[in-house]
């Protein structure tokens, strides 16, 4: 029992991960319907964006201080990336709105390819391991609990909190949902749809850029491939949550999570993606729109 | 690197806006992008004698670069885009023109292409030499070509039936292995093992269309990215039976249907049945035609099976599902037979792959590959098999290009590297040739049923279908 506890807090560490990676993948589908490839790079790129924040802190104040180290790598990452998927969507998928579905598909896997192989040449293909910043551990009745995992656990509750705030009560999460339910309808009602589809990209980057550097974090290390592999996760936990639905992409998060990190405890560590993987193609079966989306209802 | 909407608007106001908009775009252009590489490239982290991480400068980089962006913006803005609507406006003013006759060239294109396909290794062997030619055959032909037959093979999938499917390459591998296993294991032949590897894929192409039969869009897409994933991951983990990472080595080679063989040390070395010097470029030649002939033979599958009532059914499944059942067509043969011809085709490509390289591992088998497909068909412009040739052509052909561009270390310095750019200028290829031709190269499509007179139609009246 305490073995399962254990396995279930270090899933949900991961699943919170994927869940803040998988918001920016089902707001970006819920608003423009297109599956954005290049998440998981700008993931990976604030997790590189954070690590080197983190070696210039570190020039600067020689000791580390945690919280203050912690607030400046998420803010100076979440800036930054949020710059680069703005830019990102400004050239590479405005152009294409209206364009029919596949077109801004293979514009956002070149510049998934683009990013990833930018990263490798500005920063070189080596793995990039950084000291550890948190080594403290609780025993709490026989399970273990790092202060790294408490942190994944508040930066993402509180930053949900303050998500689920903007889209469900500010105009601006208003002008979204608008958006999200019919394009034309809301730009006849006055709401600009670029900008409010802009400010979608900025907001998908910002989760995505403090995932990165709670990746970073609590693995200690971050290379110029870590991009694809938590980027797929993250899409397959979207998808089975139901795409487009906000609390759908958490909960997939943390049931990718979970998965992942209990049937490496129990089966094999080898197949844990094959798992994680099978179980979307099975409930998909079943569900066909996902644990919490809506299904389909087709017009003739 | 902002877009090129809000020039639009400086167009009526004369040169002197034009210009003074430019220059103000290029300065923003230059701040995002200095707020975009700052860190990124600006600093660069090494790893120093006791392995941990230092940061070493390099603003001079960060300037030229901001610079090149900046310059690059202002061209954009000044004087490509302005062109770009000047013949905008003189093509909306000049319209109902007559179209000229095509050229010769250009009404004859697929037999002169198919023609100089078939004179290619001739023409290499003369020109540089039967060693010299080794490269451009194997390197650049025959690279072209599996690119061209996979993609032409999945067009089946996507261009024709508009199912879309990320997980090609996993059909690819089946092949490939099936081949490299059966082949050194049992030592069967080449050709026998082709229809096995065909026939294997489309089964595999079954197992995966019978559950995702439901799924609609991009459900689809990620449920076959997932099954190319567990493909490949099977493939590294399963090490009893694939070996895992280290892959596969010693797959025999193709023989000439037994006549004679590529291999030195056998009795029926091509060289010694035609008393030839040995070289290892006959073998390259013969695999080119081998892959040009199976790649013709996937096109002219295609062309016949659009004739054909599966061939429409897809289509029209394409077009309109609900459309379709109400018309009596069983939409799950429909799909399930799209997906199996597809994938055969993929099984047959991923054999010859197999055979060529005599070498593989699940390394080759990566998302990626399937992302290249994918983007060669969409680049293509869906559905078209000579557009998709020549995307093939110009993406693949180019990237193994860059390998040859040494002249460039003489520019750059020696430590320039192009093989390092390669995957770099790829990604950017796919967003700037999909930007500029969101239809693909080929824009119009012959249709399958007419009245009287067969006629083309612009590419954008066909759907991309949604599974």
């Amino acid at each position: 029992m305490e073995y399962f506890l254990q396995q279930l807090i270090n899933g949900l560490t991961l699943g919170s991960i994927y869940g803040l990676i998988a918001i920016g993948y089902t707001m970006v589908y819920g608003i423009i319907g297109m599956i954005n490839f290049a998440h998981g790079d700008i993931f990976m790129l604030g997790a590189f964006i954070a690590m080197i924040v983190f070696l210039i802190l570190v020039s600067i104040f020689t000791t580390v201080h945690v919280v203050l180290f912690l607030l400046v790598m998420m803010i100076v990452a979440m800036l930054m990336t949020s710059l680069w998927n703005w830019s990102i969507e400004r050239v590479a998928y405005k152009p294409l709105r209206g364009s029919f579905r596949l077109a801004p598909l293979i514009t956002a896997i070149g510049m998934s390819i683009f990013i990833s192989n930018f990263v490798q040449v500005t920063q070189g293909p080596r793995n990039k391991p950084i000291p550890p910043m948190i080594s403290q551990i609780y025993n709490v009745g026989g399970i273990t609990i790092s202060l790294k995992q408490i942190v994944i656990f508040i930066v993402t509750a509180g930053l949900l909190a303050v998500f689920w705030y903007i889209v469900n009560k500010t105009p601006l999460g208003r002008a979204q949902r608008a958006c999200e339910q019919d394009r034309k309808m809301a730009s006849l009602l006055g709401i600009d749809v670029d900008k409010t589809i802009s400010i979608t990209f900025i907001m998908g980057a910002c989760l995505a850029a403090v995932a990165g550097t709670l990746f970073l974090m609590y693995y200690g290390v971050v290379s110029f491939s870590d991009g694809f592999v938590p980027g797929v996760k993250a899409f397959t936990a979207a998808v089975l949550g139901g795409i487009g639905s906000l609390p759908g992409a958490v909960l997939g998060g943390l049931l990718i999570g979970i998965i992942e990190s209990l049937w490496s405890a129990y089966f094999s560590i080898d197949y844990k993606d094959v798992a994680a993987f099978s179980i979307l193609a099975i409930v998909l079966i079943f569900l066909p729109s996902g644990l919490m989306g809506r299904p389909e209802v087709e017009k003739v | 690197m902002a877009g090129p909407n809000s020039t639009a608007a400086a167009m009526p106001g004369g040169e002197k806006d034009v210009m003074a908009n430019a220059l103000k775009e290029a300065f923003y252009a230059g701040l995002i992008a200095l707020g975009m590489f700052c860190l990124i490239i600006g600093l660069r982290t090494d790893q120093n004698i006791r392995n941990e991480l230092i940061l070493v400068p390099r603003w001079g980089l960060l300037a030229t670069v901001v610079i090149i962006v900046m310059v690059g913006r202002f061209a954009f803005s000044a004087f490509v885009w302005p062109a770009i609507e000047r013949r905008r406006l003189e093509k909306a003013s000049t319209k109902n023109v007559v179209e000229a006759e095509p050229s010769l060239l250009r009404r004859n294109f697929v037999p002169i292409a198919i023609v100089a396909m078939f004179l290619f290794p001739v023409i290499a062997v003369y020109s540089v030499g039967l060693q010299g030619s080794l490269k451009w055959v194997d390197n650049f032909g025959i690279q072209v070509l599996i690119y061209v037959m996979l993609a032409w093979g999945l067009n089946i999938v996507i261009g024709l039936a508009g199912l879309l499917d990320l997980g090609y390459v996993a059909f690819y591998a089946v092949g490939a292995y099936t081949y490299a296993l059966l082949g050194t294991q049992l030592g069967w032949s080449f050709w026998l093992l082709l229809p096995a590897a065909g026939a294997m894929a489309a089964m595999w192409g079954v197992l995966l269309g019978f559950p995702v039969l439901r799924l609609r869009g991009d459900y689809l897409a990620i449920v076959t990215l997932a099954f190319g994933e567990i493909i490949r991951l099977v493939l590294i983990n399963w090490r009893e039976v694939t070996n895992g990472s280290a892959g596969i080595s010693g797959i025999p080679k193709i023989t000439f249907f037994g006549l004679f063989d590529f291999d030195i040390s056998s009795p029926n070395y091509i060289g010694k049945v035609f008393d030839l010097p040995m070289s290892g470029v006959y073998y390259k030649i013969f695999l080119y035609y081998l892959i040009l002939l199976m790649a013709l033979f996937t096109a002219y599958v295609t062309i016949r099976l659009r004739r054909m009532p599966i061939g429409r059914a897809w289509e029209a499944l394409r077009e309109d599902e609900i459309a379709c059942r109400s018309l009596g067509i069983n939409t799950t043969n429909t799909k399930l037979t799209a997906f199996a011809i597809g994938a055969m085709f993929g099984g047959f490509a991923g054999s010859f792959f197999a055979a060529r390289q005599g070498f593989i591992n699940p390394e080759s088998f990566v998302f990626l590959q399937s992302a290249i497909i994918l983007a060669i068909v969409v680049l293509g412009g869906m559905g078209s098999l000579v557009g998709i040739a020549v995307a093939a052509l110009v993406m693949i052909g180019g990237m193994e290009l860059l390998r040859e561009m040494t002249f460039l270390k003489q520019i750059f310095g020696q430590d320039f590297t192009p093989e390092l750019y390669r995957m770099l200028l790829f990604g950017l290829a796919m967003v700037v040739v999909m930007v500029w031709k969101p239809r693909g190269f080929v824009g119009s499509r012959e249709p399958t049923a007419f009245l009287k007179e067969r006629k083309a139609v612009s590419g954008s009246f066909t759907k991309e279908g949604h599974g």
